[in-house]
């Protein structure tokens, strides 16, 4: 028999605001999404000096999961919070940057460091190390927000028992353009784990 | 050669993206892996490209590295006697 599952909380980050449950927790003048998302992750106080190594698109996932994450009551064990994250421009503004790196031969210097973030999943690997999770995870591509299959995946997990809860959502990023919503679900809350409500709050 | 090694701070901290971390707060014989400045595995590939195209140094084997990437004091000694830029 399925469970009643619900969406405990969820995130957003776009149009220069960060919101938590619908409710805007940072928002910031700066015109370009690297001034913006710094002075977002200042303003959680959330001290891991890594954020500052990571591409566009690990910045974007990282924080909205960390703003989510840290809603979750101390008394119970995150370690098997699943994550499923989508986006439609996988890791391809990265991946232009590696590109740009390696195309002259007579100036032929990639850059480790740009390299490592040019798979979308990345950012995934970020937040489970920030969270010390050690769960199943996915990564897909998408051309538009796909709530159908995060719903079915997410309910799968949950009802086999593969996770206790799930970390669901999408996290875009492609040339200063960038769309983040994610949000949480396990057994407990008051919105209900449906389609429905899943579009909804990604149009909120 | 202390040109030489307020111009490798300035770089580390640049190009490792280190934001929390100032010239001032780098001593020249500071640890730059493990208890000192904690840099990782990624940041010792990232210091092998910027010897390369920086001052002409190509390490073959990176595991030469981590000599040389002892602190700011030993990369600059090494830099000095075997860049070709």
């Amino acid at each position: 028999m399925n469970k009643e599952l619900y969406i405990e909380n969820f995130a957003h980050i776009r149009d220069n605001k960060l919101y938590l449950n619908g409710k805007v927790l940072f928002t910031d003048a700066s015109e370009e999404f690297s001034g913006f998302i710094k002075a977002a992750y200042k303003s959680q106080d959330t001290k891991y000096p890594k954020f500052f190594k990571m591409d566009n698109l690990s910045k974007l996932a990282f924080l909205t999961a960390d703003v989510l994450l840290n809603t979750f009551p101390s008394e119970e064990n995150i370690e098997n919070t699943a994550i499923i994250l989508s986006n439609r421009a996988s890791s391809l503004d990265t991946d232009r940057k590696h590109q740009q790196s390696i195309k002259d031969e007579e100036n032929y210097y990639p850059s480790p460091a740009v390299f490592v973030y040019t798979l979308p999943n990345i950012c995934i690997g970020e937040i489970s190390i920030k969270h010390k999770l050690y769960s199943e995870n996915s990564f897909f591509i998408f051309e538009h927000f796909n709530a159908v299959h995060l719903f079915n995946y997410a309910s799968s997990l949950l009802n086999s028992g593969k996770a206790d809860k799930v970390l669901c959502g999408w996290a875009d990023y492609d040339d200063d353009k960038y769309d983040a919503f994610l949000y949480l679900v396990g057994p407990n809350g008051n919105i209900k784990h449906n389609k429905e409500e899943i579009t909804r709050l990604y149009k909120l | 050669m202390s040109e030489l090694k307020q111009e490798l701070k300035e770089k580390i901290i640049e190009q490792l993206n280190l934001e929390d971390v100032s010239v001032e707060e780098i001593a020249d014989n500071d640890a730059l892996f493990g208890d000192g400045l904690g840099l990782d595995s990624i940041d010792a590939l990232e210091l092998i490209v910027m010897l390369d195209k920086d001052y002409g140094i190509k390490l073959s084997d990176p595991k030469e590295g981590r000599k040389i990437f002892e602190s700011v004091e030993v990369m600059a000694n090494y830099i000095a006697e075997n860049r070709t830029k």
